[in-house]
């Protein structure tokens, strides 16, 4: 008799998740799944609404990385008023926004790797769960903990200097921004408190890649082998092929680094991706459409970046690509924990570019705004923490919205996340009849690579409220597991 | 007859000139009544009753009733305060306010009464109107889910033979302000500005004119309503 997975999508909102797994007569892993119930409606919501307000109401998506949210709708509805498409702003609309981008990603990625992650790297996957967390981090590594604490405070401070909160502000308006840094926030961000001091900033990011570089050196079978599955790699690059988290054009890159995207335009981008709706899921699964459904997905976030950039323009940042890339063989790398080397690489790169903006004058003046002749559609995307994320909108002639369509990062990383689940699950599980903690951590360790947004939106340090269920080869429910 | 009349608030002996109504009397006296349908330099209606004050025992609009001599006013009691709230609640469940979107948070008179008052969550249930933004006229958007019916817009906002340029259409509880039909081509750039300006709510917008004014450069961002008057903090409440 065959296997059947009963999956009954619970009416919960985005932060939880359900894991199934299906097992033979056997006792072996089957199949599993990651079910994301999220659903937001954001796109049907926001029809018959004004555009510009796109970038302030559509940023309430998310807690954790707003910003991405609201830069991407801004780079859409500039394209409405005119303003052109990413690099059309003025210097210092491009160089705020680009600011403001820097400090999410500063920001999140610390919150990820210290929060979230480092408590199974330093206390390892099978440890007491009373002790692997961040409050234990906090006593056992307090210097590490401060260092999580304070990065993510000075991203943060970066968010309210160019946004004028740190969550869900209004900085980034159609065709611009809406204020410039003053010389106060300027010397608060560059040389503030104690802890208010770029130097300093770009000193732990330097410590923390070192950090992940030794703890590589000592567990490499949990860094390279752990959920390492061959994936495309999909993200926005500069057109000369540098890291560019803001703008770009896409590419993608198949397992073994040949492009399969040859950098083509995102207003473009529904030519060459589409999105599956699976019935176990309400989280859509985005695939290159020349590679079809089953070979056309591509994981996105900080590795893909790494996979797809040549290079990166910030000298420190780009010395570590060059040693991550030549760890790899110059080949992508297909190992889901090298999302936290990648990651801590990419909050490098985000420091070293925010002494960069700090100092330069365009931000202090200049002007604020361009517009255009008008069009009738915008589409932005933007390499946002997860990866890269999709505004799309069309108006009327009365400037209300008639269709948006918005792909998040974590949906382009659905089918990733779901190889690493299984893969994991197979090794771990595999003729068990009992789900072990430890087990159900591992699990969560090859989701939490990829800072999925249903981690961020937990509200538990280092959990995830995680449903495991197994069923035998009757269909039988034989263990169920809830965690959260 | 004097040109000056005495009065009291709460027990607090005033002195105002004559001729003017309760609310203004009492701004000269640095003691602030809540407003919301009143407007400076636009003839006072008295709609929204936010203003209600008891004078000599008998509940009156301030905004509507000529200070007068020897009259008590009770102002900060704490009934008349619960009931200003109770409207503001009403006002809030009746329409859709969902302030995180709005352009208008920040600058927002109903949104600043809500904080002034402390109200974190309305106590009657939400009706959830079914109302459309007519977004039909080039220069401005008419946001009815956050219209209040102040008619302040109707009342300040005149072409220059002084007729009004918004009007109220349907009856009961259909009601709408729109710009008038025959009239909204005389609504210049200067006036749809005025409008939105004039709306103490999101509900009048100039198009393509979203949050230009940074976080922390609104009205209400520092100081909480009627504290200009007032010049001490809410707390005071």
């Amino acid at each position: 008799m065959g296997q059947k997975i009963t999956i009954e999508p619970v009416t919960r909102v985005e932060g939880h998740g359900k894991v199934t797994i299906h097992l033979d007569n056997e006792g072996n892993v089957e199949q599993t799944r990651l079910h994301i119930v999220e659903f937001r409606g954001f796109e049907r919501f926001v029809q018959g609404r004004p555009f510009w307000e796109m970038p302030v109401v559509v940023q309430r998506l998310c807690g954790i990385c707003p910003v991405s949210h609201h830069l991407a709708a801004a780079k859409a509805v500039d394209m409405i008023v005119g303003a052109g498409m990413g690099n059309g702003l003025t210097p210092t609309g491009e160089k705020m926004r680009r600011l403001m981008h820097y400090g999410q990603i500063f920001q999140s990625h610390a919150l990820h790797f210290f929060h979230l992650a480092s408590p199974d790297l330093l206390f390892g996957i099978d440890a007491n769960p009373a002790k692997r967390n961040i409050i234990n981090v906090a006593f056992e590594h307090r210097d590490l903990a401060i260092q999580g604490v304070m990065m993510r405070k000075y991203g943060q401070e970066v968010i309210k200097a160019t946004a004028g909160k740190k969550i869900h502000g209004t900085g980034a308006i159609p065709g611009g921004i809406n204020k410039h840094l003053t010389e106060d926030e300027k010397e608060y961000l560059l040389n503030g408190d104690e802890y208010m001091d770029i130097e300093k900033m770009i000193s732990w990011s330097r410590d923390a890649v070192e950090f992940f570089k030794d703890y590589h050196k000592k567990n490499k079978e949990l860094i390279d082998a752990f959920a390492e599955f061959p994936s495309s790699h999909l993200s926005l690059v500069r057109k000369d092929g540098a890291l560019d988290l803001y703008h770009g054009v896409l590419r993608a890159v198949d397992s073994e680094g040949r492009k399969i995207l040859h950098d083509v335009d995102y207003q473009d981008y529904d030519k060459y991706i589409e999105e599956e709706v699976r019935n176990w899921s309400y989280m859509k699964f985005p695939y290159l459409k020349e590679f079809g459904r089953n070979k056309g997905w591509y994981s996105v976030g900080p590795l893909a970046r790494m996979n797809t950039a040549d290079f990166i323009d910030t000298p420190l940042a780009q010395k570590e690509l060059e040693i991550f890339k030549n760890y790899n063989g110059g080949k992508p790398s297909n190992k889901s924990m090298h999302y936290h080397w990648a990651r801590l690489i990419e909050i490098l790169h985000s420091a070293e570019k925010i002494k960069e903006l700090l100092n330069d004058k365009d931000l202090i003046e200049g002007e604020l705004v361009t517009k255009g002749n008008k069009t009738f559609e915008g589409i932005g995307l933007i390499e946002a923490p997860r990866g890269t994320l999709f505004h799309h909108y069309k108006v009327d002639d009365n400037d209300l919205i008639t269709m948006a369509n918005l792909i998040v990062s974590t949906t382009n990383n659905n089918q990733p996340m779901n190889e690493a689940v299984n893969q994991v699950a197979t090794k771990v599980m595999t003729g068990q009849r009992e789900i072990t903690e430890a087990m159900m951590n591992a699990v969560e360790v090859a989701i939490r690579a990829y800072d999925p947004c249903l981690s961020c939106a937990t509200h538990a340090l280092g959990q995830m409220p995680l449903e495991f269920e197994v069923y035998d080869f009757n269909n039988n429910c034989i263990d169920r597991k809830f965690k959260g | 007859m004097s040109q000056f009349v005495r009065f009291t608030i709460d027990g607090t002996e005033c002195m105002a000139a004559r001729g003017q109504y309760i609310v203004d009397a009492a701004r000269e006296n640095g003691i602030y009544i809540p407003t919301l349908c009143n407007y400076p330099g636009v003839k006072p209606k008295g709609s929204c009753r936010i203003c209600t004050v008891r004078v000599n025992g008998r509940l009156m609009t301030a905004c509507t009733t000529p200070i007068a001599d020897g009259m008590a006013i009770e102002n900060e009691i704490h009934d008349i305060v619960e009931l200003r709230k109770s409207i503001v609640e009403l006002l809030f469940v009746e329409g859709n306010h969902f302030c995180p979107g709005c352009e208008k948070s920040g600058n927002c008179e109903l949104q600043a009464l809500a904080y002034r008052f402390k109200i974190m969550v309305p106590r009657f249930p939400f009706q959830f109107p079914l109302r459309k933004i007519d977004a039909s006229h080039p220069k401005i958007i008419k946001e009815q889910n956050r219209c209040i019916l102040c008619k302040r817009c109707i009342r300040a906002i005149r072409d220059e033979k002084g007729r009004s340029i918004f009007a109220y259409r349907r009856r009961s509880n259909r009601v709408e302000v729109v710009v008038d039909p025959k009239l909204g081509k005389q609504l210049t750039d200067e006036l749809a500005q005025k409008a939105m300006d004039v709306c103490p709510v999101g509900s009048i917008l100039v198009k393509e004119k979203g949050f230009i004014t940074p976080i922390g450069s609104r009205k209400y961002d520092h100081e909480a309503i009627g504290s200009d008057i007032e010049n001490v903090q809410i707390t005071k409440i």
